[in-house]
């Protein structure tokens, strides 16, 4: 083994080394059995490398995550006539604003403030959601959409124009992958999977129009 | 389309929709989020840094990340946007624990004496435990460069070295890995 050759090694691997110093490094391996064995082995460690696997955290980290999500969040700006403040503000807005809806100053939010009245009751496919039941939901699903659509078509004017463009670009993500997901469905009718794929992205569409919806609301 | 790339497409969607969702404040979905990418970030950290940080600094790489959210332009993958992020949580842990630590690595510390190839007990180490052990510089320069793909100038600038130090760092880990392949 020639140490000077030796630490080239890597590097030639990597396809780092000039010609000529590649060249000569070729010469040395013909004549040199331990540099050529070595030269094997580091193929075999970068191989093992690059086939190493993730594995999951032993322990469930979400709890503890989610209870530091939302103090950390940037504060909510104070209600104001005239938007002038930022759309990270905005949003950080709108998760206030749902988490009031799972309580009740949301009833009391809804009798002083427009709303929209579409089906609350759709947020996710139901428990017992099947292929037959699969037509039936989204038929309603997609009233509920319809109707939040129009909401929004109605109130975005009091949405400043940079929180519509990231409003309108979160939709057209979402309204690609249903519209991939119909034309995969068509293809496979029966696949379960597909199915509540798409029932589930028509949720967060759902989602993310109520809670556009009630973000303009509160201007 | 095969079934595999439909179902690819797909996700890669979700995903998409999932961060405008957590992007607009939806903790719901940055759940799904955390759940389809903790076990890529949890593994990075893992073996960037000594086992007992790693929940800690993976807890702290999705808090940065929400916070973050925000300012992600979709211009890459968010698994990408992920990991950089992650990245750069682990060396600036890194330098604040060798601060505390004293710079308890040096460029030139053997790597536990693993160059050589003689019969230890170190044989019966698995790949990844022979890794947990390599000197933390030659460590996480093998990790960057040969698990996670970075490029030597793109480590140097990184770790605050320079491109020589980065190569002769993951030749002097793969030399000592080579004792712990798999056989």
């Amino acid at each position: 083994m020639n140490d000077h050759w030796t630490n080239r090694l890597s590097e030639y691997i990597d396809g780092e080394l000039d010609n000529e110093e590649r060249l000569a490094l070729e010469a040395h391996l013909a004549t040199c059995g331990s540099c050529y064995a070595t030269l094997a082995e580091l193929r075999q460690v970068v191989a093992r490398a690059q086939s190493l696997e993730d594995s999951s955290p032993s322990t469930d980290l979400w709890p503890d995550i989610r209870a530091r999500l939302t103090p950390d969040r940037r504060p909510v700006v104070t209600r104001a006539r005239h938007f002038s403040f930022s759309v990270p503000q905005l949003l950080a807005a709108s998760v206030v604003l749902a988490l009031l809806s799972a309580g009740g100053m949301w009833i009391g939010l809804r009798s002083t403030k427009p709303t929209v009245t579409a089906n609350q009751n759709i947020t996710s496919p139901p428990p017992d959601y099947t292929l037959a039941s699969a037509s039936r939901w989204r038929t309603s699903t997609d009233a509920a959409i319809t109707e939040l659509e129009e909401a929004l078509a109605r109130n975005q004017g009091q949405l400043d124009t940079a929180t519509v463009r990231v409003l309108r670009q979160s939709l057209a993500v979402i309204d690609r992958a249903i519209a991939q997901a119909q034309r995969a469905l068509k293809r496979d009718p029966g696949s379960n999977y597909l199915n509540l794929h798409l029932a589930n992205t028509m949720r967060q569409k759902i989602e993310l129009l109520r809670r556009a919806n009630a973000l303009a609301s509160q201007s | 389309m095969p079934r595999q790339v439909l179902e690819d497409t797909l996700t890669a969607d979700s995903i998409a929709a999932d961060t405008a969702l957590a992007a607009s404040g939806d903790p719901s979905a940055f759940e799904r989020l955390y759940r389809s990418h903790v076990a890529r970030i949890h593994t990075l950290v893992r073996r960037m840094l000594d086992a007992d940080e790693t929940d800690d600094v993976t807890q702290e790489v999705f808090i940065r990340a929400w916070q973050k959210l925000s300012t992600f332009r979709g211009e890459s993958a968010f698994g990408t946007w992920l990991h950089r992020l992650a990245v750069n949580v682990v060396l600036a842990r890194r330098k604040s624990v060798g601060v505390e630590r004293g710079r308890f690595i040096t460029e030139d510390e053997p790597l536990h004496g693993a160059t050589g190839r003689r019969e230890t007990p170190e044989l019966s180490l698995d790949f990844e435990e022979a890794l947990a052990r390599l000197p933390e510089g030659a460590r996480q320069v093998f990790v960057l460069h040969d698990v996670e793909g970075y490029r030597h100038d793109e480590i140097a600038r990184m770790l605050g070295v320079v491109p020589g130090t980065s190569k002769s760092q993951l030749h002097h880990a793969r030399m000592a890995l080579r004792r712990h392949l798999d056989r």
